[in-house]
């Protein structure tokens, strides 16, 4: 798979990152880089520092130690021209239930100097029927599609994903999907994180998979399925002839279950 | 959608062999707009004020006790407590064969109302209050005997009001002639104390809870977080705040007042303009306490026990619904430092003294000190995550 594109060059950049609560070290010197086009999966079990590296190159947190560089520039110095170019997705952000949809993205609109307009996002992300709705009568579904065009609608070059799909039914997942993937089409660059290694299968040029604050595997999905011997899985995953990625992530980060 | 083809085709929809078909809409070529081509309507200020605005309005409790409880609690308040003129003298008089002219005499005075009992319910009556005071004839014609509690003032007035029509009925002659104008002063009912205290009150409450309320919420859903991560400024965000309270502002003020107008003449002697500058000043001091209140707490259970922690002692304290006079000398210097005590109190000198503005500024200055201090300290407090 290609991971160079028309525009090369990096989106992210990120050197020996660091981050300590009081409790856990969440990031453990984390080196990551994003090239400029591609879409970028960040896999990891609960706990294991995704979130909070992203939040880090977000500028939302700052990092213990270590650097983080953003389309060539950084939170230090260029924090609000930043926020112009990214476009976020956060885990769990209740957008206010009285607004409508065209509301509250007039709203986010309004944040940037450069914006879309608003009924081509409402457009890509398949809202136009809901235009008036109330953000409260909307779906599971829908709320997220919401999410992502409030990100959209700054016309940005980085856009983060933090679990786009998690809790939604699969009719949803494969719209959000569909819309994952014409951003990147436009030659938008993805970061993004997920717990469903079919997602990352899908949608990711390239994948990391970390560990309690440490990279422990980097490459294309295919690279990391054929790094692993089927024949040495435990039952009953011998049956198959090539690993999955879902393999790859158990091999690699263990059985046991990582309660938040 | 739902019949999914296999999974290598539809991996290879998505594959970036198919990018440069559709590059025309890179992010560098999508066709934006500028902050110019959006207008004023679009820009963020006027956004965030609106967007206040819509969450207010749509929230129907947030719309009840802030324009429709503060008027039933002033026309509950003001009715139960309205005066009435002087109560009417429930006298009784002891049934016996001289008690007919003299309970005749007593009927023409409109202010008494007369009983006659037997010996022993008569006694029964004083006793329980029925009666303030008692006749009791004498078998002589020219003399009468009144039993009555002296210190109970209204018996004492009792003994003045029979006693004279009792002296009238035996044929008295006044030799000065009276008569009697009445006034009724708007101003000194208890209504007219308590219409500025609500609108104190009120002024305090929904700056406090619009803020504190308002930005714990997006705190604890995140949204605080997510709009840190756009490039909306920051400073714009708390002042749309203020800016949609003073929207809402004017129409508290109109409602209140103007039902206290309407419903009690409650009089409003002062200027407007200093009545509308001490209401603006309350209402941006106090969003300096709800700003402080808002600025740390995480969960919107943690702000409402602040919030009510710092409102409840000047719901009592400073003289909303009685007067703060009530409480001892020593504690009236901190009483007088309370922002509510100092707005309540420029109120009932604008509305109910007709003060000049001059008068007030002791007042004012009270309040514009807390507004500075609260600001400064939230700002240095909060916490925008």
């Amino acid at each position: 798979m290609a991971t160079t594109l028309e525009s090369s060059g990096s989106a992210l950049r990120v050197t020996g990152l660091r981050k300590a609560y009081a409790d856990v070290i969440a990031v453990d010197g984390l080196d990551l880089n994003v090239e400029a086009g591609e879409c970028f999966g960040l896999l990891g079990p609960n706990g294991a520092g995704k979130t909070t590296t992203i939040e880090i190159c977000e500028g939302l947190l700052p990092a213990d130690s270590g650097s983080v560089e953003v389309l060539g520039k950084r939170w230090e110095t260029d924090a609000d021209q930043l926020r112009e170019l990214l476009g976020i997705q956060l885990q769990d952000t209740q957008l206010s239930e009285k607004l409508t949809v065209d509301e509250t993205l007039t709203l986010f609109q309004s944040f940037y100097r450069n914006a879309r307009d608003i009924g081509e996002v409402i457009d890509e992300v398949e809202l136009g029927e809901k235009r008036s709705s109330r953000v409260g009568t909307l779906s599971g579904g829908q709320k997220q599609r919401l999410a992502v065009a409030c990100a959209l609608v700054g016309n940005p070059k980085l856009i983060f994903l933090d679990e786009p799909t998690t809790g939604l039914d699969p009719q949803s997942r494969r719209q959000l999907w569909d819309l994952i993937a014409r951003f990147q089409s436009e030659g938008r660059t993805i970061v993004l994180t997920t717990h469903y290694m079919e997602e990352a299968e899908r949608l990711c040029d390239r994948v990391a998979i970390v560990d309690h604050g440490h990279m422990i595997a980097l490459g294309t999905p295919r690279e990391l399925q054929e790094s692993i011997d089927v024949s040495n899985l435990p039952p009953p995953e011998p049956r198959k002839t090539t690993a999955t990625l879902e393999d790859v992530f158990v091999a690699l980060t263990g059985r046991h279950l990582r309660d938040e | 959608m739902n019949d999914s083809p296999p999974e290598v085709s539809e991996r290879s929809e998505y594959s970036p062999v198919l990018r440069p078909a559709v590059a025309g809409r890179s992010p560098d070529t999508t066709k934006t707009l500028s902050r110019r081509d959006r207008g004023f309507k679009r820009s963020s200020m006027v956004q965030l004020t609106l967007v206040r605005f819509r969450e207010f309005i749509r929230e129907p409790e947030a719309v009840f006790w802030t324009f429709i409880f503060p008027i039933l609690l002033a026309a509950g308040l003001g009715i139960a407590f309205r005066q009435r003129g002087p109560d009417k003298l429930q006298v009784g008089v002891v049934a016996n064969q001289n008690s007919a002219p003299l309970i005749q005499s007593l009927r023409k005075d409109s202010t008494l109302v007369v009983q006659s009992f037997d010996d022993s319910a008569a006694a029964k009556a004083l006793r329980t209050g029925r009666i303030t005071l008692l006749v009791r004839p004498t078998p002589q014609r020219d003399s009468v005997l009144y039993v009555y509690d002296r210190q109970r003032s209204e018996a004492n007035n009792a003994r003045v009001m029979v006693d004279r029509a009792v002296q009238v009925g035996a044929g008295r002659v006044d030799r000065v002639h009276s008569t009697d104008t009445f006034v009724t002063e708007p101003g000194s009912r208890y209504i007219d104390f308590l219409i500025p205290g609500l609108l104190g009150m009120n002024l305090m409450g929904s700056s406090i809870w619009g803020l504190g309320f308002t930005i714990v919420t997006a705190r604890s859903k995140k949204l605080l977080k997510r709009l840190m991560a756009t490039p909306m400024s920051r400073s714009q965000y708390l002042a749309s705040f203020l800016a949609s309270r003073l929207i809402f502002l004017i129409l508290e003020i109109v409602t209140l007042l103007g039902f206290g107008h309407w419903a009690f003449g409650v009089p409003l002697r002062g200027s407007l303009a200093t009545l509308l500058l001490i209401c603006l000043l309350a209402a941006l001091s106090f969003g300096g306490l709800g700003l402080l209140s808002a600025s740390r707490a995480r969960t919107t259970e943690a702000v409402s026990g602040i919030m009510n922690f710092i409102m409840l002692p000047m719901w009592i304290f400073s003289g909303v619904f009685f007067s703060s006079a009530n409480f001892p000398h020593a504690v009236q210097p901190f009483i007088k430092l309370l922002p509510l005590t100092a707005v309540n109190d420029a109120l009932r000198l604008n509305m109910l003294e007709g003060s000049s503005l001059a008068a007030v500024t002791p007042q004012l200055g009270v309040i514009i000190v807390w507004g500075i201090l609260t600001f400064f300290a939230a700002l240095k407090l909060f916490r925008w995550r």
